[in-house]
């Protein structure tokens, strides 16, 4: 299958006076893939992001996310991508249900929150608040209100930041899953492991830079090939894998 | 996957903030405290005081004819209280502190204490030009409660008098030119004035907490990811606002009316009028949230700025006693203040039974704040 390019940036510049925070990149996001944008703190990965999903103007640069140009359609890309904020808050004193209710009316769309839960495994937390849920849930949740649209993108932020292991392995499962049925997805995420194992294509960034773009495979072979060696050798699991098999597989609700 | 075509309704959005919104008020305590509860215990608090309503401390002045069926019938009335053991000067005394609100003294016109009724043991060209009583009454400064027994009085007077045949004089005349037909209830004068309050409250701190909230907590940020328009965010909350704060005014009135006798002179078109006024104050009140909300940097700046608009206008906009028991240069103040324009609009309406356009003065100063809040509130509301 060919890689048709769903997100393109070009140049991409964002100034807040005097700080420049993404200092003119560019980068093509393809039609099905995870694709993970890695760096630490303050990289830009957050800004970028967020002019992406239309929340903030670009100083400059240029942007089409499915075909539609940042600058004249909003309202199409809006309608065609799904955003999960970090450490979004949704509105108070409503339970689930009512959550996706709300949604539905500001995309103008009627789905039956019951389906919408149920693609999160959270049926039947339908009548709870957001605030009373796990780290984990809260996650899911969030990814269930990105997916109200039917959309073409789906963008995640730090989606895993705090979550233990077994609620950040389920979580992984259903960024796959919503990858499988044909939603290309967008994260951000301070874990290599985790890029490792979920993403088609990493880009790092730097300072308002890509330093690089690649599958994770090729930058591990590469860095391999400069003759880079581990102090410490690589045994067959780590310990993430003993505490898993210790504490089990299956999700911890709370 | 299937993009949905369908063109985009700004409508339904509206309508789901406003859904979603009204929900959240009526689970939030504060909310419901605000507008029901807090007016709710105002009203039977001071509806209950000296029974039914405010009691007025009137003093007997020792001359006073206590025999007379005017005196009579004031003592069957609850709320004036009549004092009779208290000695000329210590009257005099508490009079001038406000301690007692009025010294009445009636006088019977007929000489040898005449106490038949009606007179008829006199015939009509033997009667003096004075009717039977003459009913002095001396009000203080100290004191507001004035009003409430002037009308009491002339209530009873008026009753009287025209109880009597037409040939004959009048059954007493009223050394005192205030006449306000109806008996008015203190009730009459509190709940609109907490109605208003209610509304003040409501508006100033439910606004200003709701947006500094969902600004604060990124749910106006992961709106703005949805094809939702600003305005539909402002009018959904907007709305769901003033349909609560009707609801609650109509549970208001309605507890008024029915459990304490609150004057509705024209029935379901007073109450019409005053859920228009309602919505009007609270839409002026809401921007003065809005404001503080744009200037408040987290939830705990919330409540002293909501205190510095609520606090000055509940104690001088005549919620609880009528402004003109303030000094006048405090009255100006009073008169700037726009909680003070609803009252009297509220208060004209129920007990005066005048139409929306009778008070279009009250109107157009609450327009004018209208006008110079919301070009505030624009320049000041932050949606990030």
């Amino acid at each position: 299958m060919a890689k048709q390019p769903i997100i393109t940036v070009k140049n991409l510049v964002k100034k807040y006076d005097d700080f420049t925070a993404v200092n003119g990149i560019s980068f093509e996001v393809f039609e099905g893939e995870i694709f993970g944008l890695l760096g630490p703190n303050g990289a830009g990965k957050t800004t970028t992001l967020e002019i992406i999903e239309t929340l903030r103007d670009k100083t400059s640069g240029e942007i089409t996310v499915d075909g539609f140009s940042i600058d004249k359609d909003t309202d199409s890309i809006k309608k065609r991508i799904g955003v999960q904020l970090q450490a979004a808050g949704y509105y108070p004193n409503l339970n689930l249900s009512e959550l996706i209710v709300l949604f539905c009316g500001l995309y103008g769309i009627d789905k039956k929150p019951m389906e919408m839960l149920g693609k999160v495994a959270l049926t039947d937390k339908a009548k709870s608040k957001y605030k009373d849920l796990s780290g984990g849930q809260k996650q899911r949740f969030s990814i269930a209100t990105t997916l109200i649209n039917d959309p073409r993108i789906i963008f995640l932020d730090e989606p895993t930041t705090g979550l233990d292991p077994q609620a950040r392995r389920n979580l992984w499962e259903l960024i796959k899953e919503i990858r499988d049925s044909g939603t290309t997805v967008v994260i951000t995420t301070h874990y290599m492991d985790e890029a490792e194992v979920l993403c088609d294509r990493v880009a790092f960034i730097d300072g308002g830079n890509i330093i690089g773009i690649d599958t994770p495979d090729n930058f591990i072979d590469k860095l391999v090939a400069t003759g880079f060696e581990r102090k410490k050798q690589v045994k067959l699991a780590n310990l993430e894998d003993v505490f898993i098999t210790m504490t089990g597989k299956e999700w911890r609700e709370d | 996957m299937t993009t949905n075509n369908k063109p985009y309704s700004n409508t339904k959005a509206t309508l789901a903030i406003a859904k979603a919104s009204f929900r959240s008020i009526l689970r939030s305590p504060s909310a419901v405290v605000f507008s029901l509860v807090f007016p709710l215990i105002f009203i039977v608090v001071f509806a209950n005081i000296g029974g039914g309503g405010i009691s007025v401390d009137v003093g007997v002045a020792k001359t006073c004819d206590t025999s007379s069926i005017i005196y009579k019938a004031l003592k069957s009335v609850k709320i004036v209280n009549l004092v009779t053991n208290q000695s000329t000067d210590e009257m005099n005394k508490n009079l001038s502190k406000g301690s007692i609100d009025a010294i009445l003294d009636i006088k019977n016109n007929h000489s040898g204490g005449l106490t038949l009724y009606p007179p008829l043991s006199l015939p009509p060209n033997n009667l003096p030009n004075k009717p039977p009583f003459s009913v002095n009454v001396q009000y203080t400064k100290a004191s507001n409660k004035d009003g409430i027994l002037k009308s009491v009085i002339s209530n009873i007077i008026s009753q009287m008098n025209s109880s009597m045949s037409k040939g004959l004089p009048q059954m007493a005349e009223v050394n005192e030119t205030t006449i306000q037909g109806r008996e008015y209830k203190y009730i009459d004068f509190i709940l609109p004035g907490m109605l208003g309050f209610s509304l003040l409250s409501s508006g100033v701190f439910g606004t200003a907490f709701v947006f500094l909230s969902l600004r604060l907590t990124l749910v106006i940020k992961r709106f703005f990811a949805n094809p939702v328009k600003r305005y539909s965010i402002v009018l959904g909350e907007a709305l769901a606002r003033i349909v609560f704060a009707l609801l609650g005014a109509l549970f208001i009135i309605g507890i008024g009316h029915y459990a304490f006798g609150f004057t509705l002179i024209h029935g379901f078109i007073t109450v019409l009028n005053m859920l228009v006024l309602s919505a009007i104050g609270l839409i002026i009140f809401m921007g003065f949230g809005f404001i503080i909300s744009g200037v408040a940097k987290n939830e705990s700046t919330v409540p002293p700025f909501s205190n510095i608009i609520t606090l000055p206008q509940f104690l001088l906009s005549g919620t609880f006693f009528s402004t003109t028991a303030f000094p006048v240069w405090l009255q100006h103040i009073s008169r700037v203040l726009p909680l003070t324009h609803l009252n009297d609009a509220m208060r004209k309406v129920a007990f005066e039974g005048a139409s929306l356009g009778e008070v279009s003065h009250q109107l157009l100063i609450l327009g004018i704040w209208f006008v110079g809040i919301y070009i505030v509130a624009v320049k000041t509301f932050k949606w990030e």
